[in-house]
């Protein structure tokens, strides 16, 4: 049974076809990386995928249930994990008060309206784990919003992970983060375990090609190859698209 | 160390200072105090739905104004004297439940427009309580309420201060619950729908149903200021359900500082104190009022409560400065 | 039969006289994104000065001008406290115009008193006009007319000027509005005002049947803002249909339902959020 499958996929904005008749399918554990020009649909994709906005035609499946009249939370209740482009964290509040936001989301303590936060002594040792790994936890108690670039990036995906949820969109992960990070970042994705699935966009072909073993190209909403990393490569289309395109 | 003696210590002072009061200032300021502490209720309420969802209302009188009604209603029409328990208790409901009606058909609306609506929503029920002359009174409003008999515990409500004291004590507990939900583990959940509603929601959070949780609640303390204005003013009036009466209770949150909780209530106790001896001297407080909200928004734009912990912290800061 | 038709007919004249304060209200709230809770202040206190006005010249034309001074005023706010960095937040806004509602309002019962006054009307429409068995007074068939050329005055700046294209574009493009050549604070300040304008005209015109008095500026700010809400924020067809929906439940409910006009309208508001959140011809 396939993680994910995508069936003539489309999104319309008052006519203009921000996706348009998308169609493919990824395997449990499978990597795919999707690519394309600014403005070729992506983010849009991800955000069909990931609930936040509805799609005009097509249906979604994930993990063999059909979700594509399933709500954002519901979606992300069955398994689906995602990243967001345009850094999108809990601003005003501190390191320490987003990640226990991140794990408190399964569970019935988000209910609870008379215990303190404060006390959950085994979140908050869960969250110091999680941010000890990217070395952000000596970072707890800053907010936000004063964060250096690069630290909201590494949060980002952070919050994402620490869920632990078993189909991850991570849009544009990398970007933002130093060489090293993202190197450190690609090597914890090759480490990952074959429970994870992971589809992601980026621009940084070198990361792209470290880690994807499909990739997917799209070009003003439609789908143009669907092939593995050397397929992609050669395939003339994509040549032309990015010439003069830097990396 | 130091911080867990002092954050507690402050709270401890405050209430003895509070405690002490009626026995050393006049009778008319014992009066104003007790409803200074009924709107900072109200107010500590709102902020549970301003502050920390991040949720805007205009209607906020809404739930103040039919706790106050279903109490008074029940004094007067049904048990024909005070019956605290029930009364206290129905308003409360009577006020979440409004919510919980209100709630599902509003909170699908967001920004502008949720302020909005709930203005309308709240206008709507003063219209009816203008209009209700058989149950309600009309735009007379419901006189009659009489205060609740509290004979066994050697107490007269009628008296002032003893009636300071009965409404300090629903001030303290009303407070201390209200912080309690703010810095549960549901209050972090209403911070960052506040903060992002998009993040939670792909962070697997349902959350229409926090607002709605948070929307009944705030509702439900809101509800119990209402009762204790109702016992306090002896009648209801349809004025307790009108927008002048949500833009107040806004403005004291603001003035005093969204999202601090204990800053609604230093609005509300401004707002109250100003209105009441400016309205001593001059007939026309509502322009001087006026001029204080607006110059507030100039002079302390995070609100009073921010501006005081500003100075505060800045005076630590150079006392460490001093001290090293 | 009659009695729908005098009905209806006074159901559109309240809704020109809605939809005059709505349009404002609607760019004002929906485009430029400003909560204004002063837009009935404008209302009244026009009405009033247009009163006065009125009393001293015996000419209504004069008092029409002057209720649209209150242009100036709306000018007058907004550059010395609405566009400031101050007033960019929307709970700023909240206090600052309620600020104002409560200045001006108490400024209006200070000089003209508590009790309802009306203007008279202008004695070349003081008459009657017969609709085939119905009596009706000419005034009110006016306002429909002045509503109707004022609506197509504000559809023909909407549509076909570029500061038009500019509140349909949404205002807040500031470079592209510089690129085209236009200053867009001048923009702003010339709707915020004209909106204030209308409303002042409205004071006016609506004071020989609606009258003026205290707290009127609450109630017909309210009134605006159900329109707003219905007809969704931003859409001037929205004013115009919210305004003309508005006005015809409240001469119907006023005459069939007193007890619960307000809970009719209400309720309108409450089933059309129910089939389209952002209003009628809202956004969503």
């Amino acid at each position: 049974m396939p993680a994910l499958v995508v069936e003539n996929l489309s999104k319309e904005f008052g006519g203009i076809h921000a996706v348009s008749g998308v169609t493919f399918s990824v395997e449990p554990g499978e990597r795919l990386a999707i690519i394309g020009p600014n403005g070729a649909g992506k983010t849009t994709l991800f955000q069909l995928l990931s609930g936040m906005i509805t799609p005009t035609a097509g249906r979604i499946t994930a993990f063999g249930k059909d979700i594509t009249k399933l709500p954002a939370h519901q979606r992300a209740a069955l398994g689906l994990g995602r990243t967001f482009q345009i850094t999108n964290l809990f601003v005003n509040l501190t390191v320490l008060e987003n990640t226990l936001l991140a794990l408190e989301a399964s569970g019935m303590t988000r209910y609870n309206l008379i215990r303190p936060m404060s006390s959950y002594r085994q979140l908050i040792g869960k969250a110091e784990e999680v941010l000890n790994e990217w070395g952000l936890w000596k970072r707890r108690d800053t907010a936000v919003r004063n964060l250096s670039y690069g630290e909201q990036r590494q949060l980002e995906i952070v919050l994402t992970l620490s869920q632990k949820r078993p189909l991850l969109l991570l849009d544009e992960p990398t970007c933002g983060l130093s060489p090293e990070e993202a190197q450190s970042f690609v090597s914890m994705i090759r480490g990952f375990s074959r429970d994870y699935t992971v589809l992601l966009i980026d621009h940084d072909m070198d990361v792209i090609f470290d880690i994807a073993e499909k990739v997917m190209v799209l070009h003003y909403g439609e789908l143009l190859v669907f092939g593995t990393p050397d397929e992609v490569r050669q395939n003339a289309q994509v040549q032309e698209i990015y010439m003069g395109t830097d990396e | 160390m130091m911080k867990t003696t002092r954050s507690l210590g402050i709270p401890a002072l405050l209430i003895i200072i509070l405690g002490i009061l009626p026995l050393i200032v006049p009778p008319y300021y014992t009066g104003l105090l007790t409803l200074m502490f009924i709107y900072a209720l109200f107010a500590m309420s709102l902020d549970i739905l301003q502050g920390y969802t991040g949720l805007a209302s205009l209607g906020h009188a809404a739930f103040f104004g039919t706790a106050a009604y279903v109490a008074g209603i029940l004094n007067v029409k049904v048990f024909h004297g005070p019956h605290l328990g029930t009364e206290l208790v129905s308003g409360v409901v009577a006020a979440a439940l409004t919510a919980a009606i209100l709630g599902l058909i509003v909170l699908r609306s967001t920004g502008v427009y949720l302020l909005m609506i709930l203005m309308a929503s709240s206008m709507m029920l003063w219209g009816i309580a203008f209009k209700w002359r058989s149950l309600a009174g009309g735009d007379d409003g419901l006189p009659g309420i009489l205060r609740p008999d509290l004979v066994f515990m050697h107490v007269d409500l009628k008296q002032t201060t003893d009636f300071y004291y009965f409404i300090f004590f629903f001030f303290v507990v009303g407070t201390a619950l209200m912080y309690l939900v703010v810095r549960s583990s549901f209050g972090h959940t209403l911070l960052g729908i506040r903060e992002s509603e998009s993040r939670m929601k792909a962070l697997g959070y349902n959350t229409w149903l926090q607002k709605y949780i948070a929307f009944i609640v705030s509702a439900a303390f809101a509800g119990l200021a209402g009762v204790l204005l109702a016992y306090y003013n002896g009648f209801v009036s349809p004025a307790e359900l009108h927008l002048v009466n949500s833009a107040e209770v806004l403005i004291m949150v603001i003035l005093g500082g969204v999202g601090t909780l204990f800053g609604p209530a230093i609005g509300a106790g401004i707002i109250i104190l100003i209105k009441n001896i400016v309205s001593g001297y001059t007939e026309h407080w509502m322009i001087i009022l006026g001029a204080v909200y607006m110059a507030t928004v100039v002079a302390a734009p995070r609100g009073v409560y921010r501006l005081i912990e500003s100075l505060v912290k800045g005076k630590s800061q150079e006392e460490e400065k001093s001290n090293q | 039969m009659d009695f729908a038709i005098t009905q209806t007919i006074n159901g559109v004249v309240f809704g020109m006289l809605l939809f005059l304060l709505a349009a404002g209200l609607t760019i004002i709230l929906g485009t430029m994104k400003i909560v204004n809770l002063a837009h009935g202040s404008y209302y009244l206190l026009g009405g009033y000065i247009g009163y006065t006005v009125a009393q001293r010249t015996h000419s209504f034309i004069l008092a029409c001008l002057a209720g649209a001074t209150m242009g100036i005023l709306g000018m007058i706010a907004y550059k010395t406290v609405l566009s400031k960095k101050f007033a960019r937040d929307e709970l700023a806004q909240v206090l600052l115009t309620f600020g104002m509602l409560m200045i001006i309002s108490d400024v209006c019962r200070w000089v003209w008193g508590g009790s309802p006054l009306a203007i008279p009307k202008p004695d070349l429409l003081a008459g009657t006009i017969y609709l085939g068995a119905i009596v009706f007074p000419l005034y009110r068939l006016a306002v429909i007319i002045i509503g109707l050329l004022i609506l197509a005055f504000v559809w023909w700046f909407q549509e076909k000027t570029k500061y038009g294209a500019i509140v349909r574009a949404g205002v807040d493009d500031e470079e592209m509005s510089q690129g085209v050549g236009i200053n867009i604070s001048l923009v702003k300040t010339l709707i915020f005002s004209m909106g204030a304008l209308l409303a002042g005209f409205a004071g006016v015109i609506g004071g020989p049947f609606v009258g003026l008095s205290t707290g009127l500026d609450m109630d017909i700010l309210l009134l605006a803002i159900i329109v707003v809400i219905i007809g969704g924020m931003g859409s001037l067809k929205g004013a115009l249909v919210g305004a003309l929906l508005i006005g015809l439940i409240d001469s119907f409910g006023k005459s069939l339902l007193p007890e619960l006009s307000i809970f009719t309208l209400f309720f309108a508001m409450v089933i059309v959020l129910a089939i389209k959140p952002g209003g009628l011809f809202g956004a969503k």
